[in-house]
């Protein structure tokens, strides 16, 4: 699976970057970084729930 | 084994719930019902860019039709459930007796209203969509004064909006500084400084005796007998959960549908969200809350109750997250605080536009409050979600660079 976000949409609330710190982290510059594009299988439900908790809803995942 | 579980209320709550059930294997009948027409939508950018007309109505769709499809949900719009029977486990909808296995009330919070203010034209509360594209069409018609009654969340994010618009803006608020009761009173000057400079005219420690007009508003008439003119009014004074429908059903009503620690309020009965009043075990004490993560929380968190029963379930204990855009400030709140804690900004100042504060009392980290500082604010959630105290919070801060 492979990490997709619309950067055009993320507002850096940083909610991913508490649930799935080795996937996501908003720096110091108030842009979200994603560290980890394809992530294994066992952080699937991590980053579905990074996906539902984004108030912006600009994260997504391609299979 | 449970065959029909019913949710009513179809915002994020009810909707979120819907999709756990599925996830979780729920194989049974799933009802939503909404008592509105529209399809489930998100509610934070009415007051922000979908009022000032920047977000297409498309984007604020909280689920697809082709999901709706492929979960097998049956959403049931413009349908209000009007009573409930704990008892025999049956719901009233629309005079027709319905009964379910498992209920998830998720009926959410309505706008408080200002008393004799609905007979006049211009006087607005902002909840729904309809609501919203009510505002952003008087924005764009009004000639320029627009009032807005009440220096909340929702309040000063109109207020943000309607600058942005280059309307022209007053907020009467009763406290002496905004959100004061939510993030303490130094957090609400520096708050109140940001919508001043930003050109807001706002008055605090005013009350409001009554709107003036006949048919269209033309005023706010304050207790002190001063006039503030208006071609738009929106009143932002809180809002008023939604359990009317359940006075007679036998469950808890206090400000809230009370539940127990897991979200429970009856046999086969759970509340999620604006609706829902709970026992936190953190905090020892029930609290209800209005955000938008706890609804996506809670309804899923519901779900789960509902199918796996309490025994294999931890209490519903999370560390309460908001936020909210006004100008240019991303303001994060995570934790509850309280009008006895102790404030200290800890990295920046307010002087330069972003910095980071926590809240403590008895040597505890209660919450903390972040302008423009989102990575902070998650840090400091995860201190308090650990139960640090005051020092190590402190500690952690000067390791901050």
């Amino acid at each position: 699976m492979r990490v997709v976000v619309d950067f055009d949409l993320c507002e850096s609330n940083a909610i991913c970057m508490q649930i799935a710190p080795d996937i996501f982290e908003v720096r110091d510059d108030d842009f979200l970084y994603v560290l980890e594009e394809t992530p294994s299988e066992d952080r699937r439900s991590s980053l579905e729930e990074s996906v539902q908790r984004c108030p912006k809803q600009a994260i997504s995942i391609e299979e | 084994m449970r065959s029909s579980i019913t949710i009513v209320g179809a915002s994020l709550s009810g909707i979120r719930a819907a999709e756990t059930l599925r996830s979780e294997g729920f194989k049974g009948r799933i009802k939503i019902l909404g008592d509105e027409e529209r399809t489930p939508y998100d509610r934070p950018p009415l007051s922000k860019n979908f009022l000032d007309g920047e977000m297409p109505f498309e984007r604020l769709s909280l689920i697809s039709e082709e999901k709706i499809l492929e979960l097998e949900i049956e959403l049931e719009l413009g349908s209000k459930a009007t009573n409930l029977d704990i008892e025999s486990q049956t719901l009233e909808i629309e005079g027709v007796k319905e009964s379910f296995d498992g209920l998830i009330i998720a009926t959410g919070a309505r706008a408080r209203q200002l008393p004799n203010s609905d007979e006049i034209q211009g006087v607005h509360t902002l909840r729904s969509l309809d609501d919203s594209m009510r505002i952003r069409d008087a924005f764009k018609s009004v000639k320029s004064k627009v009032v807005i009654v009440g220096a909340g969340f929702i309040g000063c994010e109109v207020a943000s909006t309607a600058r942005n618009l280059e309307l022209e803006v007053t907020i009467l608020e009763t406290q002496q500084v905004p959100l004061c009761h939510v993030l303490g009173e130094e957090v609400g000057s520096i708050i109140s400084d940001f919508h001043i400079t930003n050109g807001v005219d706002l008055k605090c420690g005013v009350e409001v005796q009554e709107i003036q007009g006949d048919d269209q508003v033309e005023g706010v008439l304050l207790t002190d007998g001063t006039l503030i003119e208006a071609d738009l009014v929106v009143v932002g004074i809180g809002a008023v959960p939604n359990t009317e429908w359940l006075e007679s059903s036998g469950l808890t009503i206090e400000d809230g549908v009370c539940c127990d620690e897991t979200c429970l309020a009856a046999p086969n009965i759970v509340a999620a969200g604006d609706v829902a009043r709970w026992y936190h075990i953190g905090y020892g004490k029930s609290i209800r809350l209005e955000h938008w993560d706890n609804a996506v929380e809670q309804g899923k968190y519901s779900a789960q109750r509902l199918l796996h029963g309490k025994t294999n379930h931890p209490p519903y204990a999370p560390v309460p997250w908001f936020w909210s855009d006004q100008f240019d400030r991303k303001i994060q709140l995570a934790g509850i605080s309280s009008p006895e804690d102790e404030f200290e900004v800890v990295v920046d100042s307010p002087q330069e536009g972003r910095f980071t504060g926590i809240y403590g009392n008895e040597g505890k980290l209660r919450a903390v409050l972040g302008i423009n500082r989102p990575r902070h604010v998650m840090q400091f959630k995860s201190l308090i979600e650990k139960g640090s105290s005051w020092k190590e919070a402190l500690e952690f801060a000067s390791g901050i660079e």
